[in-house]
């Protein structure tokens, strides 16, 4: 390893995943450095939401490897499963925070108990500092008036906000975000994008993102994978991904959704 | 054929039907209790990952609620204390009452937790949140008010049950009524009473539980 080639903070190697008999992975390698906002695009289905859920562990793969800072997600060993494996993973998890596209607040809880609730059980904070925190991180994403209220009682874009309070609050290296925007009424869209891309200029968290939004994708990462059928088929700075993509898929793909 | 309804006999019987119906609420109150805590433990059992744990538990809940509860009531009276384990007849009644209606109770537990979106298990997944702290404080709290009229019902039907316990010598209503026949004569007022002691009793209560539902907050995502 020569120098200054860091231990990326994700490396994926030959990830495959099948449901059933459909193969919604086919072999994905692919190196994250720590600190790098990578967009990824591709049409439904084409396996980028797979991957998210499987760097969080909510879908075992079926072969290959994650390592998180050089640590394995899935300790081969014990294939994942037993209390080894489940501790090991609990423990390379920690790094990891995610934001989903149906938001999955706790809806029996305030905006402010959803943002406290793992700082304190999770990372051991006492009630004080999470509260002080959550109100911080609250305030942060534009809802520093909205601590008391329940998840009913917000809006699909506020409740998005709490959920992106809620993962900002465990201080995760990675950030995984599954398409954020896409159950939000169109005219919240812009400002949850606003908000991604102000987190991607002030901190150094690592951010994978599935997203449908061209735009974003162009003007706020600096790398861009385009998925189709399982593969990554394409891995390019933005300006080269949108302006001279190398792949006739990916041209296609960019026609279909730029020019409807 | 002409009913000869005795009022003073009505009033004079009105006590002691008050004392048995005393016991017969604390039965079905610890029975419920019974069966409410042993219902949620079965249903954890039953999600348990380890091998073979989660299936003896659906054998246990499937034994029990396709075997009649008297069975069980006599099982418990007359076999128990064989192997050594004497107890009370209300004891007796009351843990038998519990341990059937928890078969039924772990399956109104496991219609709400199926009922919780799995959305909820991700996200409690994604924060990292301990399996214990993700179950009570994530998933039951959303499980349960939607099965609260259900639970509500099991424990009115095991108040109907409780006079199997004057089977075993517990003095609860139907023992008394007997009794009081067998020393008088007279069957009509102390049936009578007894029936619409049930009666009263179990309008109250499914009054109760509507009002509880009611109260129940529902949450939309």
């Amino acid at each position: 390893m020569s120098e200054g080639a860091a231990v990326p903070l994700v490396r994926i190697r030959h990830l495959h995943k099948r449901f059933g008999a459909i193969e919604v992975l086919r072999g994905i390698d692919l190196d994250v450095p720590e600190g790098q906002v990578v967009s990824i695009i591709g049409p439904s289905g084409s396996g980028k939401s797979t991957l998210l859920r499987v760097l969080m562990t909510l879908e075992r793969p079926d072969e290959g490897s994650v390592d998180i800072a050089g640590d394995a997600l899935y300790p081969a060993a014990q294939n994942g499963h037993g209390r080894a494996g489940e501790a090991q993973a609990r423990r390379v998890r920690r790094h990891i925070g995610m934001v989903f596209q149906q938001f999955n607040l706790f809806p029996h809880m305030t905006a402010l108990q959803n943002v406290m609730e793992a700082p304190v059980h999770v990372l051991g904070l006492s009630g004080h500092e999470a509260r002080q925190q959550a109100s911080a991180y609250l305030a942060r994403v534009g809802l520093g008036d909205k601590l008391q209220a329940y998840p009913r009682e917000l809006s699909g874009g506020q409740k998005q906000r709490v959920a992106i309070a809620r993962a900002l609050a465990m201080r995760p290296r990675l950030m995984l975000f599954d398409e954020i925007t896409s159950a939000l009424d169109p005219e919240l869209v812009g400002g949850i994008l606003d908000l991604l891309g102000d987190l991607t200029t002030e901190r150094g968290m690592t951010m994978l993102i599935v997203t449908h939004e061209m735009s974003f994708a162009r003007s706020s990462s600096d790398r861009v994978l385009f998925f189709d059928r399982g593969l990554i088929v394409e891995d390019a700075e933005p300006a080269v991904m949108f302006t001279a993509p190398r792949h006739d898929r990916t041209r296609e793909f960019l026609r279909s959704v730029l020019n409807p | 054929m002409r009913l000869d309804w005795n009022w003073e006999f009505t009033l004079a019987i009105l006590p002691e039907l008050a004392r048995a119906l005393r016991i017969t609420v604390a039965a079905t109150l610890v029975g419920a209790a019974l069966a409410l805590a042993f219902g949620l433990a079965l249903a954890l059992l039953r999600r348990s990952p380890i091998r073979g744990l989660g299936a003896g538990t659906g054998w246990v809940v499937e034994f029990v609620r396709n075997t009649p509860l008297l069975i069980q009531i006599y099982f418990l009276f007359y076999v128990l204390p064989r192997f050594g384990l004497s107890m009370t007849p209300f004891v007796t009644g009351v843990l038998a009452l519990g341990v059937h209606y928890s078969a039924y109770t772990s399956e109104v537990y496991r219609a709400g937790i199926d009922s919780v979106p799995r959305g909820q298990w991700e996200a409690a997944a994604a924060l990292n949140l301990p399996r214990a702290r993700t179950f009570f404080r994530v998933i039951l709290p959303q499980a349960l008010p939607p099965v609260v009229p259900a639970l509500g019902n099991y424990v009115v039907a095991m108040f109907k049950d409780t006079p199997l316990l004057s089977t075993i010598t517990v003095m609860e209503l139907l023992f008394t009524a007997k009794n009081l026949g067998a020393e008088t004569f007279r069957y009509l007022e102390p049936f009578t009473l007894v029936g619409l002691l049930f009666l009263v009793v179990s309008l109250a209560a499914a009054g109760g539980i509507r009002m509880l539902e009611r109260r129940m907050p529902a949450y939309g995502a």
